[in-house]
């Protein structure tokens, strides 16, 4: 790591996270190889999980959490590098919609993530060098199917529920077509049964941005001691104008100026939405792994699950008993309320037991990660209902 | 849909529809509102309910109380649901704020093997009266909103639903209407009776043949 030129960086802090997570993990052994959509196999390798509240005796309690892009395995704790409380910590929690004095939460950090899960910053035991683009293309497909491992290894036959946001929606949705019979309910938020055109445009945008980063060093920056920390924020700073909206970007800095009386005539960050969006950059560097960030937009860009099924969407779901509860937010951009409905009419298209809210809010995308009342009264409603079907102790006093 | 607002507890209609729904029967409920009849059906039928609502606050609320809805439109959205997906198909004092009463009509059919749909009777003695000696559109309890905001824009009365029934090839396997106080009105009476003193009606029909 090159610790000189930035003397308090956190790199070598996230890199120990890579190869020895603060969380638990498990190690399929190499007999037990992933089989991957792109044809290669994929052993050994390792899932990093974080779980909450306690599995009870018949193990019918447990949710799993995807996590989206840039998330993790500490959706409710504190991030073992930033020091920021859990990602979705408004969420999950003792006495929060998923309510961890009832259910058995289970975050697991995704297959080609950094932050212990084997990705392209591990070490390929082949070579004794971080992986880099050897590490195979893998989709949303093959993260779902390295979480059937974990919930394999901590003995969950079926899921209460499963639920995520963004990606972590996909991963949603792609488990509940895969293996509905282990998916009791379904929440997916703010996501879509496919990657639009335009979502892979900006995903093009950042993956260029990084690969146009000297320091990129093709992708073997790793084996150089450097970092393309230019490249990854720039394509942070892209990607976090598509998770917000005009409007909530102008409610918060307007053409307001940072720190200044006037403006510099320069190119330094005079107005206040781009000193924000160069922080907001930087720090993503300092908790993550570029050559993740290229595989996991990739996996989302591939992502197509009408595309599996004869591109009728409908027939992705056919036969399902999984109660689904779809939510969009109507300021998002990203993943628009109308693929939410392509969702629901899919469902409907097959009879199955569908709730879809979509949730008025003028933050965009990022509307999920937010201390949303009307969220937090969907998700206690919908799992109180699913609760009571599948003969779980209704929640104790708490509301 | 924006079915009219209507006063206290539990409406005889919605008492009527539990009757007729068999228990733990499949229930689409549309035009579900704020969920209280599929509450209802889930409490006194054990069905498995679910809703289609067009306001999204009372979606979200459904939601929140663990009813399965949706966000949608009865003109739009029921053409997404298979053939007899449903045991009943429910469409409670909604039929008149549709575009196509005539296709969500056909529709119901299709995807419920019975549909119930209760509507406000425009041939109500109330209605007549007021039109005819005031000369205005008529409000009453019933159709409480002025002419210009009122949702409703295919009003009928008891007679014209029948004929729709007649021009789908649905078979009506009970009618009931209720009268101003909420009483059921004898089935010996002639359909002109019903047609004065009705103020709502509550049909249950069957499709006559397939397609």
């Amino acid at each position: 790591m090159d610790t000189a030129r930035y003397p308090d960086c956190k790199v070598d802090q996230r890199a120990l996270e890579t190869s020895r997570p603060s969380s638990p993990y498990i190690d399929v052994p190499a007999d037990q190889p992933l089989q991957l959509e792109c044809a290669q196999q994929l052993a050994p390798f390792r899932i990093a999980y974080q779980t909450y509240g306690e599995l009870n005796a018949a193990r019918t309690n447990a949710i799993l959490v995807c996590h989206a892009l840039t998330g993790d395995q500490y959706v409710a704790s504190e991030h073992p590098v930033t020091r920021k409380p859990g990602w979705w910590a408004t969420m999950v929690g003792p006495g929060k919609p998923i309510d961890t004095e009832r259910f058995f939460v289970i975050c697991p950090n995704i297959l080609g993530g950094c932050m212990g899960s084997t990705g392209p910053a591990s070490l390929n035991p082949r070579t004794g060098r971080a992986w880099g683009l050897e590490f195979p293309l893998i989709t949303i497909g093959d993260m779902v199917d390295a979480q059937v491992r974990l919930l394999d290894h901590l003995g969950i036959e079926q899921l209460f529920c499963l639920t995520g946001g963004s990606m972590g929606g996909m991963q949603v949705l792609q488990w509940a077509s895969r293996y509905p019979e282990r998916v009791f309910s379904a929440v997916p938020i703010a996501t879509a049964a496919r990657h639009s055109s335009q979502n892979i445009a900006f995903h093009e945008v950042g993956r260029q941005a990084v690969m146009a980063d000297p320091d990129w060093c093709q992708g073997r920056y790793h084996e150089f001691g450097k970092t393309p920390r230019n490249g990854l924020a720039v394509a942070r700073m892209a990607a976090h104008i598509t998770y917000l909206s005009e409007e909530a970007l102008h409610r918060k800095f307007g053409r307001s100026l940072q720190d200044l009386a006037a403006k510099s005539f320069s190119f330094n960050a005079d107005f206040q939405v781009e000193s924000y969006l160069r922080h907001q950059g930087s720090t993503f560097v300092d908790r993550f792994d570029a050559n993740s960030y290229l595989y996991i937009t990739r996996a989302m860009d591939y992502f197509d699950l009408a595309a599996e099924h004869g591109d009728v969407l409908a027939n992705a779901f056919v036969g399902t008993k999984t109660r689904f509860c779809v939510v969009s937010f109507t300021s998002d951009w990203l993943y628009p309320t109308r693929e939410s409905r392509e969702i629901v009419q899919a469902l409907n298209a097959v009879a199955a037991n569908v709730s879809f809210v979509e949730i008025e809010s003028d933050k965009g995308h990022d509307t999920f990660l937010l201390d949303e009342p009307e969220l937090f009264a969907t998700i206690r409603g919908f799992l109180n209902a699913a609760a009571t079907r599948n003969g779980l102790r209704p929640a104790a006093g708490r509301r | 849909m924006l079915a009219p607002a209507l006063t206290g507890a539990t409406r005889v209609d919605h008492l009527l529809i539990a009757e007729m729904v068999a228990r733990g029967s499949r229930v689409l409920d549309v035009g579900c509102g704020d969920g209280a009849l599929l509450q209802l059906l889930a409490d006194t039928k054990n069905v498995d309910g679910r809703g289609i609502e067009i306001a999204r606050e009372r979606v979200n609320a459904c939601v929140a109380r663990g009813l399965s809805v949706i966000q949608g439109d009865a003109d739009r959205d029921l053409a997404d649901y298979p053939d007899d997906a449903f045991d009943h198909a429910i469409l409670s004092l909604t039929i008149q704020a549709t575009r196509q009463p005539k296709t969500v009509l056909r529709q119901l059919l299709r995807i419920g093997r019975r549909a119930i749909v209760s509507f406000p009777n425009y041939g109500h003695w109330q209605v007549r009266a007021r039109l005819l000696f005031t000369g205005r559109m008529p409000v009453t309890e019933n159709l409480p909103d002025a002419w210009y905001v009122s949702p409703n824009a295919h009003l009928c009365t008891i007679k014209d639903f029948a004929d729709l029934c007649r021009a789908i090839d649905a078979r009506v396997e009970r009618a009931v209407a209720f009268n101003i106080r909420g009483q059921r009105l004898g089935t010996w009476l002639p359909l002109t009776v019903h047609n004065l003193m009705g103020e709502k009606a509550v049909f249950m029909l069957t499709r006559k043949r397939r397609g």
